[in-house]
């Protein structure tokens, strides 16, 4: 090793997505040899870091530094030039062609009149699988592949390329406990060889196991930074939370109805049969980290994706995967991704508004009824405080605290008995929050079943009377907010033990 | 697997229709006929590589049939109207139809405009300057270039068999597609391009220059496109600027399609392109020598054909899924 300075830096680098700022004047130093393990809670900023490193994206502030000399990267082309490798949690492969042609993408070894040496492929690749341990027919699809096998392909691909650094973001979330030993394993005789691995994960028992140096994220800022013996996971949950966050003091007991009710649910994300219930006033927060089947477990409630078992809503089963007879049985689902599903952003306020009942709205001939319309929106804004009030602007005008208002108006105009709510309040500012919050809390009481979903811990605890936790696709507890607290959620979220 | 179930599927449906064809209509296996046939297909199976090509990468071109047009028409307008030499009318064209269909590449790729927007002008435009040039005049070679036709028209007897020739342009295809396979399927080039077409952000992060590959592709189609025009016309001895070429962009496109290509990129062979091209020709054939059947719905015909396939194509996508989830 010619020195022992760091081989890639962050100098107090921030990033800022429109008004939010995702990482705020962060230094980190990487060095060869080591296992730099970053962590936080969802939202803390630690893939934007990464992606920052790695030249998907550029700081607004402050540089990136590669053996000390500062560099402005293009994209991972240029990062893959400069020895720096990013694995993304979404794996980038081409699912159509097969294991070999995926590993060998980009340095195909050229052989006799310029056309691929299709032996030297075949022996490249076979070697690289050996690195990471995975016995698979080389000519297969990618596409037929298990997550886990696709993600050591991805690994193997990236360990080919002569890497010096390597980012792995969430690389074991979906592996199984086998997949993962092989990985860790991997990771560890990469290190010893030389190479600096930085390790972006939730699994706090994989830190503890491989990382030398920890560096703690929250909301954007760096909190600590620990190693050797300081890497310990009940200290490292203590960093990732922070706070001490009450549980709401409302405490009205939910004696309701049971409006919505789910049995035996399974579907792709869902591998074991899931059951609740959520009472008429009640509010259900489900509570888990990236990939815990959150998002998954709503869409297959309001029938856009494929589902078994039975789902009653006020005792009538609701059929599977029919997202329109759902909204005629009284469930509306407040989608993660405000802008591509939530809403159509060229359009106005008033033609959002009565999408979802648009057919109720226009009965004559199909009609539409613009009259019909004009009153729905109107009360949309003034019922949610929209501003500015006006009905004919193009949704994208409006700042997101408003958008996300026009989202869950749009739904409360069909008076729905079950609120689904996928992040409610995901990248909307204080003041909107505090607003939509006292708006379901309303609904709720008026007796609408709310189940919501959410990766920030102050708004379950802060908005829920139960937390229903997922860890893989599975229900791993189920807490009532008012005797819980932040780290015995994220005990069970991470698929530890409760203690 | 897939491919080779989707390339058997095809080749079922061209025996299929080639022998009832045959069975309602004798003269359908005439020499004379089958020979005409081959003719055609290898035309349009040259033009279909060209937009297999760009098919690949997820784009379309939709200029094809007017870039014909242009290279068809000026073909004999130069040597007999202008006086060139046809030895330096040909290949001066074949550039010009690579330029062009490089500059498709390069708005896509620069200027970031939608692949079928920019060869929906270039249809427009072609077509445009074409008959502009003409004055809307047929052009033909009378005389001249003789010895050029052959390429087009030309007849390679084989020894021992007396009334069927192998029609020239059918020569001149097998070359390209045997060039076109180990393009697409022995370099470098050709898998970055199978890559760019199955997960353009994927091929990115692999370090391929996504957008030289892409320009590549538009450009081959282009040179293929002018090949064709060129035989075309070499074939026909004379065309007409309002609609020599017309709808061929679309004859190209059913060839990659039925071929197994798929418009969102990423599949397509060029065995399945030439399997393609023929079907076209022989339906288009078949509704010609079938008594019964009327000329004029030839478009109905070979429209319902592609929906079948295409229907059958996603049926049993579905059904393999099924059974994969099922497991």
């Amino acid at each position: 090793m010619k020195s022992s300075g760091p081989l890639i830096e962050a100098c107090s680098v921030t990033k800022r997505f429109g008004g939010v700022c995702a990482v705020d004047a962060v230094s980190l130093s990487i060095r060869s040899g080591e296992i730099t393990a970053i962590i936080g809670e969802n939202g803390a900023g630690k893939s934007t870091l990464v992606k920052l490193l790695c030249g998907v994206h550029r700081a607004d502030e402050g540089e990136v530094r590669i053996d000390g000399q500062a560099v402005a990267m293009n994209g991972p082309a240029d990062a893959l030039a400069l020895g720096i490798a990013h694995i993304p949690q979404e794996l980038e492969l081409c699912d159509a062609m097969s294991v070999s042609q995926n590993l060998l993408l980009g340095s195909e070894p050229i052989g006799r009149f310029g056309l691929i040496d299709e032996d030297q492929c075949l022996r490249q690749a076979r070697n690289s699988l050996e690195k990471v341990s995975l016995d698979i027919p080389l000519d297969v699809p990618v596409r037929d592949l298990g997550h886990g096998q696709r993600q050591l392909i991805a690994i193997a691909r990236a360990l080919d390329g002569d890497a010096r650094v390597l980012f792995l973001d969430e690389p074991t979330a979906t592996l199984s406990p086998a997949e993962t030993s092989i990985l860790l394993e991997q990771i560890v005789a990469m290190k010893t060889a030389g190479a600096a691995i930085v390790l972006i994960t939730h699994r706090l028992a994989e830190v503890e196991q491989v990382a030398d140096r920890v560096m703690v994220l929250r909301d954007g800022h760096p909190v600590a930074s620990l190693t050797g013996d300081e890497i310990e996971r009940s200290e490292m949950v203590r960093l990732m939370v922070g706070r001490d966050l009450k549980p709401s003091e409302e405490q009205e007991t939910t004696t309701g109805e049971v409006r919505l009710l789910i049995k035996d649910l399974t579907s792709s994300a869902h591998p074991d049969p899931i059951q609740l219930e959520v009472r008429a006033g009640e509010r259900v927060a489900l509570a888990g980290l990236v990939g815990a089947g959150r998002s998954e477990l709503l869409e297959a409630l309001f029938g856009l994706r494929n589902r078994t078992g039975v789902v009653e809503v006020d005792g009538i089963t609701v059929p599977p995967f029919d997202a329109a007879r759902s909204v005629e049985m009284g469930l509306a689902l407040v989608p993660e991704e405000r802008a591509s599903q939530g809403l159509a952003l060229q359009m106005t306020v008033e033609q959002n508004a009565v999408l979802p009942g648009i057919h109720r709205h226009g009965r004559t001939l199909g009609w539409l009824d613009r009259r019909a319309g004009e009153q729905v929106a109107k009360q949309l804004v003034e019922s949610l405080d929209v501003r500015p009030a006006a009905t004919d602007l193009a949704v994208s005008d409006l700042s997101g605290g408003n958008q996300q208002k026009v989202v869950i108006g749009k739904w409360l105009a069909l008076h729905p008995g079950v609120l689904l709510l996928d992040e409610p309040t995901r990248g909307v500012d204080v003041g909107a929050r505090e607003e939509l919050h006292q708006r379901l809390m309303q609904l709720s009481k008026d007796g609408v079943a709310i189940l919501f979903s959410s990766s920030e811990m102050e708004e379950v605890l802060a908005l829920s009377h139960r937390v229903v936790v997922l860890h893989e696709g599975r229900i791993t507890g189920t807490l009532t907010t008012s005797t819980t607290s932040e780290q015995q959620i994220m005990a069970l979220a991470t698929g530890g033990d409760p203690r | 697997m897939r491919d080779e179930r989707k390339l058997l599927g095809i080749l079922g449906v061209l025996v299929a229709v080639a022998m009832v064809t045959a069975l309602f209509s004798p003269s359908f296996v005439s020499a004379y006929n089958i020979e005409n046939l081959l003719r055609r297909s290898a035309l349009f199976g040259i033009i279909g590589i060209g937009a297999s090509l760009v098919i690949i990468t997820g784009g379309i071109d939709l200029s094809i049939g007017s870039l014909i047009c242009l290279v068809g028409c000026l073909t004999p307008w130069l040597i007999t109207v202008v006086g060139v030499t046809p030895w330096l009318v040909v290949p001066a064209l074949l550039i010009l139809a690579t330029l062009l269909g490089m500059s498709h590449g390069m708005l896509v790729t620069r200027l970031k405009l939608q692949p079928f927007l920019v060869t929906l002008c270039g249809l427009f435009i072609y077509r445009g300057i074409t008959r502009g040039i003409l004055a809307d005049n047929t052009v033909g070679f009378g005389t001249e270039g003789s010895a050029l036709r052959a390429l087009g028209n030309g007849r390679i007897q084989l020894p021992g068999i007396d009334g069927f020739a192998l029609p020239a342009p059918l020569v001149i295809l097998i070359v390209i597609a045997v060039l076109s396979w180990l393009l697409l399927n022995r370099t470098v080039w050709g898998r970055h391009l199978k890559a760019i077409g199955c997960n353009e952000t994927a091929a990115r992060h692999c370090g391929i220059s996504v957008d030289r590959v892409k320009v590549g592709a538009y450009a081959l189609c282009g040179l293929l496109t002018g090949i064709g025009g060129v035989l075309f016309v070499l074939d026909t001895g004379s065309a007409q600027p309002s609609n020599f070429g017309n709808f061929y962009e679309l004859y190209a496109i059913a060839a990659a399609v039925l071929g197994g290509c798929s418009l969102r990129g990423g599949e397509g062979s060029i065995i399945g392109v030439l399997i393609g091209a023929t079907l076209v020709q022989v339906l288009r054939n078949a509704i010609v020598l079938i008594d019964g059947i009327p000329d004029s719905i030839e478009f109905a015909v070979i429209g319902g054909i592609i929906l079948i396939a295409v229907i059958a194509d996603e049926a049993i996508r579905r059904f393999t899924a099924a059974n994969k989830s099922m497991k």
